[in-house]
């Protein structure tokens, strides 16, 4: 079936084959097609023989640059660590108060305790830090367990209420109402008399919610509300409030409270990351 | 009764399935098998309730396309439309599920299940049918050949079906070896084998009692493609169930070994599924519709090998950077880069195809749709080899890069060489003289261009964004961003996306209904789109 004829429009011949109508030019390659292509078996060649390609027996050839990405990684990290200078090793050493004496080395461990707060610390006090309902707002100036850089640090380190450290921050809140340790006219009484404190809508004060106070509440969280930092106690006379500032969210929580739980970061993260995170958490406008 | 042996067989089937039901050892293997009864169960039923084998119905079809077996054609078109719209839909649904995780409605449409299902809807049930039916009209016409078998087509094209059906419930039910474009477990892997040798013997069979000297190229392509998919299938699958009646198997790799035999396999899921099956798709509408002939011949053929030999090494380009040896990463890379030519062949041969014909793109709207999936196929075949540098894969790895690049390739390459083939074949497999409207082809056109350039471009900038940020270092040598940061910015991106495939599922509807009307021999009353004469070609 040899059956060549040439193409009218192109001039070019056909292999002579026909199938259901279709049939092939006999066009050469063209050649900048046929160049690039051995352009590229070239340079896949040439690669080989620079890189890491060939198997052999036992391994495979090391190329001539000798690469191998495991050593390119380390380059990468020593790098990485070259251009930290001894910071990291300086923040090691140095105990995390005498970290801010030191811009520098105040600005370094920020930046790193940044990046450390939006990976570990964002998800529950928020990408601003500004907290929400049951989380702490770290940008004011009011702290359940203390806003020394020293207090915060060790918040950290060891967490509330974290099962998995015995030095953790611990209090309970008893359930006033739920265990019946007082009864709800006591319980509405000493609920207003908080209120009271920050001017809060329905608030009023007592004497007997006075006596209330005193008697069950201010050990924890001090004469007149204003907080306790070694019982964990917050302050009861501002406008923050952990678990909202109405005068039913105050008896709600009165009746049977709810607590916090923040993980003991010191055994996850090592103490290095902890006082970066300290001294990141320390500036953000509330440290004292 | 002709059909009674195949009542007989899908009867039996159905019994089995609901043995196989019965005795499950899992809760999912024994829904699996009770679907799978149901949809052999009604089958039996639809073949009782017919008279006779199903008669060939194409009163107006040319006297030579009678001697041809198109029965299974005439459906193949239909469900690759119906795949087509149904992949396009559950990939919108996931779509919107990253910009909007909300929308996850677990256990059975959250993300993790529905994703295969989008991935599988699209390549295997949308490809996979675009391809069969293809195949079994070129290798037809191009060998003046019946299939060999009119029963064995039968079988290959339903249990083809049957495997879609398997693969799909499957996902639903949370049945999944976890294998990419592979999750179908261990038996509906032998149920696809079964199917997929049979599909092999069809194809060579009519080839080979073929009445033309040589073999058409298109013909190399697609049996490229079921030669080396049935190796690629069988060797990734390789696995162990946990019992006969168990839904959990486990694969005969482990390690490295078993990632590297996933992207091996996964990777050429690509060049022989979608890319030489889809070339030889190309091989024979385009120059069917172009009235053209072939640019030329040695460039089909040496193209043709040269894909065939790289295409098969490029798969450790995935593993760039992993516990994969450094050597095999550099194979994988420089396959990857000598395969940029080969892939470049079928561009150049099926443009230069159209050397006198160019005037048809502005006025036959299929040949539109031909020509912009060939360039989307020379975009993505350079954008691949591009990305296999260790150096650029270091950035777009893991990224949305690799999502737009994909779906270029099967948007743009895929999609649009399919539809093409669709409009083409209708018409004549149900003996109409035109499609229902030329211009609904022109809308189809548009609509999917633009949703597919939306698309590509927003993983682009999403992508590139995603992987500076990821290695975005301050001042001070610490990172810059929290991962929740890099997925929150991306959520713009995200919707545009989810845009871009709305506006390409538009262009699939205004497909069905176009096929639907055609098939049904109605003809729109519309303006002709003009001809050339309106202003001289330059």
């Amino acid at each position: 079936m040899s059956d060549k004829h040439i193409d009218k429009l192109s001039g070019v011949e056909t292999t002579g084959h026909e199938w259901d109508g279709i049939r092939e030019l006999n066009n050469p390659l063209p050649r900048w097609w046929l160049w690039t292509f051995y352009g590229c078996i070239v340079f896949a060649l040439g690669y080989t023989v620079v890189f890491p390609a060939w198997p052999m027996l036992s391994s495979a050839t090391t190329g001539l640059l000798g690469y191998s990405s495991r050593a390119d990684l380390d380059a990468d990290l020593a790098a990485a660590k070259l251009a930290q200078g001894d910071r990291l090793e300086a923040v090691a050493s140095t105990p995390v108060a005498d970290i801010l004496k030191d811009d520098g080395l105040a600005r370094f461990a920020r930046a790193g305790g940044q990046s450390l707060y939006k990976v570990y610390c964002s998800q529950c006090h928020g990408t601003g830090a500004t907290g929400s309902a049951g989380y702490p707002n770290l940008n004011d100036d009011e702290w359940v367990w203390g806003g020394t850089i020293e207090q915060i640090y060790a918040t950290i380190t060891h967490g509330a209420r974290s099962p998995t450290d015995a030095d953790t921050h611990y209090n309970v809140m008893p359930n006033f109402g739920a265990d019946g340790i007082l009864g709800a006219e006591d319980i509405d009484r000493v609920a207003k008399q908080v209120a009271s404190f920050s001017g809060i809508e329905g608030g009023a004060a007592s004497p007997e919610g006075q006596q209330l106070f005193a008697d069950n509440c201010a050990s924890c969280h001090g004469d007149g509300g204003g907080g306790l930092v070694d019982a964990g106690g917050p302050s009861l006379n501002d406008q923050i409030w952990l678990y909202g500032g109405t005068l039913e969210a105050i008896r709600a929580q009165i009746n049977q409270p709810r607590h916090g739980v923040m993980p003991a970061w010191g055994a996850r993260l090592g103490d290095t990351a902890v006082k970066q995170l300290a001294v990141y958490v320390h500036g953000l406008g509330g440290g004292q | 009764m002709q059909n009674l042996p195949w009542i007989i067989i899908l009867g039996g089937g159905t019994f089995l399935s609901l043995v196989l039901s019965g005795l499950g050892q899992d809760a999912a293997f024994s829904a699996h098998w009770g679907i799978i009864a149901a949809v052999l169960g009604l089958g039996t039923i639809i073949l009782m309730r017919r008279p006779a084998a199903p008669v060939p119905t194409a009163p107006a079809a040319a006297a030579d396309t009678l001697a041809y077996f198109d029965a299974p054609i005439r459906i193949g078109s239909i469900l690759t439309v119906f795949w087509g719209c149904v992949g396009f839909l559950v990939g919108i649904v996931i779509a919107l599920q990253l910009a909007w995780p909300e929308l996850n409605f677990g256990p059975w449409f959250n993300f993790g299940r529905l994703r295969p299902l989008h991935t599988s809807a699209v390549v295997f049930a949308f490809g996979g049918t675009a391809l069969l039916t293809t195949s079994f009209y070129v290798v037809q016409r191009t060998s003046r050949a019946r299939l060999i078998n009119d029963n064995l087509a039968w079988f290959v094209f339903w249990g083809y079906q049957l495997f879609i059906v398997m693969a799909a419930t499957g996902y639903l039910l949370g049945i999944t070896q976890s294998r990419e474009y592979a999750e179908p477990e261990w038996y509906t892997d032998l149920w696809l084998t079964i199917v997929w040798v049979a599909y092999l013997v069809l194809f060579l069979g009519t080839i080979i009692k073929r009445k033309e000297p040589h073999i058409y190229v298109a013909n190399w392509f697609y049996l490229a493609f079921i030669v080396t998919i049935a190796m690629l299938h069988v060797v990734n699958n390789l696995a162990v169930p946990v019992s006969p009646f168990s839904s959990k198997s486990y694969s005969l790799f482990s390690g490295v070994q078993d990632a590297l035999t996933q992207w091996w396999y996964g990777h050429n899921a690509v060049g022989f599924f979608l890319t030489a099956g889809f070339l030889g798709m190309m091989y024979y509408y385009l120059p069917k519709q172009a009235e053209r002939p072939v640019y030329s011949y040695r460039l089909s053929i040496i193209h043709f090998w040269a894909l065939i030999f790289l295409y098969i090494w490029a798969g450790p380009h995935h593993l760039h950077y992993t516990a994969l040896p450094d050597w095999a990463q550099t194979l994988g890379m420089v396959f990857s880069i000598m395969l940029w030519m080969p892939s470049w062949g079928g561009m150049i041969n099926g443009l230069m195809t159209l050397r006198g014909a160019w005037d048809k793109v502005r006025t036959d709207p299929i040949i539109r749709m031909m020509v912009i999936a060939i360039a989307f196929y020379g975009m993505s075949t350079f954008e691949g080899p591009v990305m296999s540098i260790k150096s650029v894969n270091g950035l777009s790895h893991y990224t949305d890069w690799t999502i737009g690049h994909v779906h270029s390739g099967a948007l743009g390459w895929v999609g649009m060489i399919s539809f093409a083939a669709i409009y083409f074949m209708v018409p004549r497999l149900w003996g109409r003289k035109q499609l229902y409207s030329p211009r609904m082809v022109n809308w189809h056109f548009w609509l999917a261009t633009t949703g597919i350039v939306i698309y590509a471009a927003v993983m682009w900038v999403s992508g590139i964004m995603q992987g500076l940020m990821w290695r975005e270092y301050d001042a001070e040598g610490f990172l810059v961003y929290s991962f929740a940061e890099t997925v929150a910015a991306l959520h713009p991106y995200y919707i545009a996306r989810a845009f871009g495939g709305m506006l390409y599922l538009a262009g699939g509807l205004v497909m069905a209904f176009n096929i639907w009307m055609t098939i049904r021999g109605r003809v729109r009353n519309e303006r002709p789109i003009p001809t050339a004469q309106l202003q001289p070609a330059e």
